[in-house]
């Protein structure tokens, strides 16, 4: 499986990660320029380091990046192959989204980019850089939970709670954008996270009084 | 997922040079919804991934004289939003609101949408396009439940929701590398693979799709989707219809299947049989009868024959109504 490549894009023929290839050359010319000794390579290497400079190439080895996290600028050492969810659960310490799936097919991740909700295990962190990033532990305020995390309290709207912080920053992210709601736009609003444990009812109910609360709620 | 160099040019010619140069073996990044994956699952292995979205050519929605042009890295959510789409190119509205996640509409773009890989289960495990073990494909005697129903010899589906309503509305595709550009016709696009060299889609080593362009005035268009779940999953079969109409009844029909072929399947046979014919509830049904015409269910798939049908007929009656 590891052999299989793109058929249309593959032009090198190595197989990744054995030995010596282009690739692992390439390696030691992304960032450190300074690293090439061997000469037959001189030209490529001299050709690559020309793309590399107009393109703005970073990488494969670890790069700085400055993460804007619930409104606070966070520097942090990561390889271009990094997640924005392993990025904020293992570098810095903001566990609450959560890796389920990790292929941006449950929602456990959710967290808010400029103003979006996004699956934080399908971005990289470097693509990250720049963008306003909210996860679930900026969301609540003065020790106060969210009026979001208030109403899944009083909904009972969780099980064993592995997806809800999720669909709490989903959920909030749908009330940002739709704050008078019906129960059926919840329901689709809400299209992007599963909760094994069937916890929806609850869920879309916590949805419709945290609409209410946060001053909506009209269609409700 | 194996550790790749990161590159993030602002030009096209920028990113048309990295994907020439075999050194840096570069796969582009739009939406990362399904390359994040296949990196992670080692079905992409590439050296180097090529980030686009920051390349401003690239983007928007608008419409213009030569039609409706959307940017490669246009996002579901901004064709979800956009006026014009909604009420000039219902099919393309309805293909892009049946994707509810708004992660997903967020994240996934129209590009990516084209260029996904098939999401067969078994080349998701390392059998590559075609399925095949000891010179065999695993999908006839296999799990085909949501296999083809026009396949072989090969049986995945066309993962693209805007593909079908694209070809239907008579879309054009362009494709830049860094020796130039080229158009093809979304009905060219999509190739179904005879072996393992290409997926399924006409895209060269090397390529950008750059953009999408919907000719004005297509006619009366609309897309009707049968899923399993309503969330979170493909259709299970869907049709995109567009009718030229006169004095009511039909000059010309386009009814393109989707999620039952390697490609969205384009019917001449439910074309043929619409002209002339006004649309009610009888030539509806006839029209779909048509459509599936030529179908070869799988031992699990033969449920899709009356889906596709049957979705075909809804399309009808919804422009017809329209
Ligand atoms: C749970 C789930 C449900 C889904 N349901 C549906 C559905 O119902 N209908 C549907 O249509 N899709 C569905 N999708 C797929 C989703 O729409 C695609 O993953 C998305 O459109 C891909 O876009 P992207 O920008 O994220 O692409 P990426 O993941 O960035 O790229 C995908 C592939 O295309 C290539 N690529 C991307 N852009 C370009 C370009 N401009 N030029 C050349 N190559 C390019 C990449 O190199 C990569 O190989 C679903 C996905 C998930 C996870
Ligand atoms: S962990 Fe990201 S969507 Fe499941
Ligand atoms: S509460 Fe258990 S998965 Fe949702």
């Amino acid at each position: 499986m590891k052999d299989l490549k793109d058929p249309t894009q593959s032009t090198t023929g190595e197989t990744p990660g054995k030995g010596f290839s282009r690739r692992g050359f390439l390696r030691g010319v992304g960032v450190s320029s300074g690293a090439l000794t061997a000469g037959v390579l001189q030209n490529e290497a001299e050709a690559a380091e020309t793309v590399n400079e107009s393109a703005n190439v970073s990488g494969p080895g670890e790069v700085p990046v400055t993460l804007t996290i619930n409104g606070k600028a966070m520097k942090v050492s990561v390889e271009p192959r990094a997640t924005l969810l392993d990025t904020l659960r293992n570098k810095l310490d903001l566990t609450a989204a959560k890796r389920v799936c990790d292929r941006g097919t449950c929602g456990a991740c959710t967290v808010i980019m400029n103003g979006k909700a996004v699956y934080a295990c399908t971005v990289l962190a470097i693509d990250a850089q720049g963008k306003q990033i909210q996860t679930l532990e900026g969301l609540s305020a003065n020790g106060k939970p969210h009026p979001v995390s208030q109403a899944f309290v009083n909904n009972d709207a969780q099980q064993c709670g592995y997806c809800t912080p999720g669909f709490v920053v989903a959920t909030k992210n749908f009330l940002d954008h739709n704050p008078n709601p019906t129960e059926e736009q919840v329901k689709q609003g809400l299209g992007g996270n599963l909760c094994r444990c069937g916890t929806y009812m609850g869920i879309r109910k916590a949805a419709l009084e945290a609409a209410k609360t946060m001053g909506g709620g009209k269609n409700a | 997922m194996d550790a790749f160099a990161y590159a993030n040019p602002a030009t096209l010619s920028e990113a048309t040079a990295l994907l020439a140069s075999s050194l840096y073996d570069a796969q582009v990044l739009a939406g990362g919804t399904d390359l994040i994956s296949l990196m992670k699952d080692y079905l992409l292995t590439p050296a180097t991934v090529v980030n686009i979205k920051n390349i401003k050519e690239l983007g928007g929605v608008a419409k213009g004289p030569g039609g409706l042009r959307i940017g490669a890295t246009a996002t579901f959510d901004e064709l979800a939003s956009s006026a014009v789409v909604k009420t000039e190119y219902p099919a393309i509205h309805a293909a892009v609101t049946g994707l509810t996640s708004p992660q997903l509409r967020n994240m996934g773009t129209a590009g990516g949408d084209l260029c996904q890989w098939p999401r067969c289960w078994y080349f998701r495990n390392g059998y590559g396009i075609l399925a095949m073990k000891d010179g065999k494909s695993l999908v006839p005697g296999g799990e085909n439940k949501y296999h083809g129903i026009f396949g072989g010899p090969a049986y995945f589906v066309s993962p693209s929701s805007l593909g079908p309503a694209l070809i239907a509305l008579g879309a054009k595709v362009t494709l830049a590398n860094a020796a130039g550009k080229r158009t093809v016709d979304a009905a060219k696009f999509f190739v179904a693979p005879k072996d393992e060299t290409t997926r399924g889609i006409d895209l060269q080593a090397g390529e950008i799709l750059t953009e999408i362009v919907v000719p004005p005035a297509a006619g009366k268009n609309a897309t009707y989707e049968i899923r399993e779940r309503e969330a979170m999953d493909w259709p299970l079969a869907t049709a995109s219809v567009c009718l030229k109409m006169s004095g009511g009844k039909v000059a010309s029909a386009k009814v393109v299947l989707g999620h039952v072929g390697p490609v969205p399947v384009d019917s001449a046979k439910a074309a043929e049989f619409l002209a002339g014919k006004s649309i009610d509830e009888a030539t509806a049904e006839q029209a779909g009868a048509a459509a599936v015409e030529g179908a070869k269910p799988l031992s699990q798939n033969g449920y899709k024959v009356q889906l596709a049908k049957v979705a075909v007929k809804r399309a009808l009656l919804a422009v017809g109504k329209a």
